[in-house]
């Protein structure tokens, strides 16, 4: 993403055909899928009422891929995510229905509580100095349990018309205000990692830690914030859930992890390839969508699904492999 | 030329792209020789071993002829190594936390019974491998535990193990090449690293040496092949060439090394640290004057390699520093702290821990100083871009595209960038920890003068190094650590690489002996 414009002496980055193709061939991917269902369901796939559904609906997972490239960013993994997402969903209904509080503070304890198990994420990790691949599973696990038990295993519906309306009925150019709230959401991600000193912090903290901690990085700082901020949005991407159906229910949040993961490692194979980036992950997503809803609309059954994403994760991972000469990774 | 060769190499073409790294280079290695193949970052010395592993496949009409028959190319990699060429790669190719019989076995051939494996058997064979040579090493001993320097004597001992093993019937000695093995080790190692070699010649196997410092080609070898930008420049016969011949054949034309006009007069000091201790040894005190270059030397372990580590804050120590008039106490220093009060640290493990190579050399070049790239709305890419172009240039960072990645760089400009980037900020004090490790001499030259003129400009430098080449030719001052603590001090003239290697032994012994 780094434009380089050096006067006189220094050569300028000349246009390079082949990298702006590395850039944009998901974007063309994409184009292409929607081309191709799009000329066998002229009428049903093209409308312009299931493109924006499509936007609406998915602008969840956007926010959770969001989520957990942060933490990607500077080196670990985030699988609580998900659960975490389901954790604010579940309190927003639990309190809000059952409890009869009003919607604000409801909202504000479901973000908290994001921001909380973020920490607790990072406590376990940064002082025991155990792999994050391990405590985010545990604690993830642990916090669906956590859903079952404060929900007693019931999908809890009647949530707040307000959050419902401001997440998916009131509408801008036809589209959900949601999808609206994850692009905004991603054009912050993009300028802080891009354009500010926290954000090359992380990218320093992700790329080498004994490096960032030589040259006065305080590295457990910069992780335990990545954990809380990855907490914080996870949740936001719960607040948008319990608005897009009015209702929380204890499993099939969980559902979205995988999918997220396999539109952040595709994302880093996009706009900025190589590097985890929010731009690329919204495309991702958006992409993998079509080929579901598509393939779906076509008669595929419900397990296309899994396939979809599950063979996409794998093929986005080999391919981000390809842009980096197949190196050896190194997430520790 | 070729009477008894075991090997030979004939117009060995290797292109990268639209780029020759090898441009028909001939080579023949005798039986029982030690051969050094010599040159620059990037003159293809290192790519003739690739194409000779089986690496790179080099272009049509490249010849390859082993104990006097030719190999089909591209070579194959199983083919070479059972044929009785082994090789020892400058990472040695270990598994630091196995141990070190595991290690052995990684690769034996000729492996009896591929389903059971006896521990205690092979211990044992290893441990008489290892007396042959007269080394005592712990073979159920981790990697991890061993000092570089038996890493290396491992690493070198399985690969001449490979040969006995391999079908060199062909006289039953077989060819051990060795990439680059010394850059990690001190002297005192070097030259026990030496004397395994010699004794593996002995046994009648031919030894290709790759690397760049000349002292060690002429201590070791016999014939060395001098490379320049992918062409052979020259055979010499190493006992009768001087040094400064081998020099000027490498370089082609004649760089002058740097030589540092040291001053004597008084200079005020601005660094004094009080009380430190490294390691387990006493509190001592030390001063560093303003403009000055010190160097700390020793034996390894003997404390003076943490020093710099100690003073920034990066591993735990005791003591205080007081830099600008300010004091702060080592338990309290941190890296963030010490950058603060003007020090900076430039680590020898380049890419572990200097910087970062997988991020652009604008990135890496630009980290200490974001704050001067901060526009209202954001970070100022173009002005970062602006500044390690113009940093690049300065220092002489080739080639000049600060939007490569730090990773693609040669050793030599990876340092010039890491320099660079510390000395933009004009650190009171700078201090480095190897500078010049796996650097060749021209970029070594090149560092020496920014140093220098850094110095001019009034910072103060700390210097960490085994390297005697190199404190004699940069350091005002030297103090040699036995046991932790200072023992020596060298000044002005009396500043040589002999009393360097001197003072190091001697205040060991004697230091020793006083003890008792």
């Amino acid at each position: 993403m780094t434009t380089i414009d050096i006067p006189v002496k220094a050569p300028r980055r000349s246009f390079n055909i082949k990298r702006e193709g590395e850039r944009f061939a998901l974007v063309a991917a994409w184009l292409l899928l929607i081309v191709i269902f799009g000329s066998l369901m002229p009428d049903s796939f093209l409308s312009w009422r299931n493109f924006s559904t499509m936007f609406g609906s998915q602008a969840v997972l956007v926010v959770l891929t969001l989520a957990i490239i942060i933490p990607l960013t500077s080196g670990d993994f985030d699988l609580s995510g998900a659960s975490i997402l389901t954790m604010s969903s579940m309190l927003i209904a639990v309190l809000n229905v059952k409890q009869g509080w009003p919607i604000a503070p409801v909202l504000l304890v479901a973000l908290v509580s994001g921001a909380l198990i973020g920490a607790i994420n990072a406590f376990f990790v940064l002082y025991f100095r155990i792999h994050s691949l391990i405590v985010t599973l545990g604690v993830g696990t642990f916090v669906n349990g956590m859903i079952l038990w404060v929900s007693q295993s019931q999908t809890i519906s009647g949530v707040s018309m307000t959050l419902v309306k401001w997440v998916i009925i009131n509408r801008l150019f036809g589209v959900p205000l949601a999808f609206y709230y994850a692009l905004i959401l991603a054009a912050v991600i993009w300028y802080v990692l891009e354009y500010t000193i926290p954000g090359r912090k992380l990218l320093f903290v992700g790329r080498g830690r004994e490096v960032s901690r030589l040259n006065g990085i305080n590295v457990d700082r910069v992780r335990a914030v990545s954990f809380i901020i990855s907490g914080l949005i996870a949740a936001l991407a719960g607040v948008f859930y319990s608005g897009m159906t009015g209702s929380a229910d204890p499993l099939s949040g969980l559902n979205l992890l995988l999918p997220a993961f396999a539109a952040a490692f595709l994302g880093a194979t996009t706009i900025s390839p190589g590097r985890f980036n929010s731009f690329g992950a919204v495309i991702s997503v958006y992409f993998l969508v079509t080929g579901i809803t598509g393939l779906t609309m076509l008669g595929a059954q419900a397990y296309v699904q899994n396939l979809f994403y599950g063979g996409a994760l794998v093929i986005a991972v080999s391919l981000s492999q390809l842009v980096r000469n197949r190196q050896p990774q190194d997430f520790s | 030329m070729s009477d008894n060769a075991v090997l030979q190499m004939n117009n060995i073409r290797m292109r990268f792209g639209s780029y020759y790294a090898l441009k028909g280079v001939t080579l023949s290695i005798r039986r029982g020789e030690v051969f050094g193949l010599l040159g620059q970052n990037g003159s293809g010395k290192s790519t003739m071993i690739k194409v000779l592993a089986g690496f790179h496949q080099p272009e049509e009409g490249s010849e390859i002829i082993l104990w006097g028959q030719r190999m089909p190319l591209p070579l194959n990699q199983m083919d070479i190594k059972t044929r009785g060429v082994a090789f020892v790669h400058q990472h040695l190719g270990l598994v630091p936390s196995l141990t070190v019989v595991e290690n052995m076995r990684v690769t034996a051939l000729g492996q009896k019974n591929p389903w059971f494996v006896s521990w205690k058997n092979e211990a044992e064979r290893v441990s008489r491998l290892f007396a042959e040579f007269d080394l005592a090493i712990d073979p159920m001993a981790t990697v991890a535990e061993l000092p570089p320097v038996e890493r290396a004597f491992v690493a070198i001992i399985r690969a001449f193990e490979d040969l006995r093993a391999s079908d060199a019937g062909y006289g039953g000695e077989g060819i051990l090449v060795l990439d680059e093995p010394t850059p990690f080790l001190p002297a005192e190692d070097v030259k026990r690293l030496f004397a395994l070699i010699r004794s593996i010649v002995k046994t009648g196997a031919s030894v290709v040496i790759v690397t760049h410092d000349i002292d060690e080609v002429r201590e070791i070898t016999d014939r060395v092949a001098v490379l320049r930008d992918g062409e052979l420049v020259d055979i010499l016969d190493t006992k009768t060439s001087e040094r400064q011949t081998i020099l000027d054949t490498i370089v082609g034309s004649r760089i002058d090394a740097f030589v540092k006009s040291r001053k004597a007069e008084a200079r005020p000091t601005t660094v004094l640290a009080r009380g430190v201790k490294a390691g387990t040894g006493q509190a001592f005190d030390l001063d560093i004057g303003e403009g000055e270059t010190l160097g700390v030397t020793g034996l390894i372990g003997s404390g003076f390699a943490t020093l710099p580590y100690i003073l920034y804050g990066a591993k735990k120590g005791v003591g205080r520093i007081t830099l600008g008039g300010v004091t702060v106490d080592l338990e309290k220093i941190s890296p963030a702290k010490a950058q603060m009060m003007g020090i900076a640290f430039l680590p020898g493990d380049r890419l572990g821990a200097a910087g970062v190579g997988s991020l652009s050399v604008t990135d890496n070049m630009t980290l200490p100083v974001l704050g001067n790239h901060l526009s209202p709305i954001g970070l100022d890419r173009d002005s970062m871009a602006r500044e390690a172009a113009r940093l690049s240039e300065v220092y002489d960072v080739r080639p000049l595209r600060p939007e490569m990645m730090l990773g693609s760089l040669s050793g030599g400009n990876q340092q010039k960038v890491l320099l660079a980037k510390w000395l933009q900020i004009k650190p009171k004090l700078l201090m480095l920890d190897e500078p010049t490790q796996g650097v060749d001499f021209g970029a070594r030259q090149q560092i020496f003068k920014a140093l220098d003129r850094a110095t001019a400009e009034g910072t103060s430098i700390l210097c960490a190094s085994t390297d005697n080449e190199q404190l004699e030719q940069i350091c005002d001052r030297i103090i040699v650590f036995s046991k932790g603590r200072p023992v020596l001090e060298l000044k002005g003239d009396d500043i040589t690489r002999k009393a360097i290697t001197e003072a190091c032994f001697y205040s060991e012994t004697n230091h020793a002996e006083a003890a008792e």
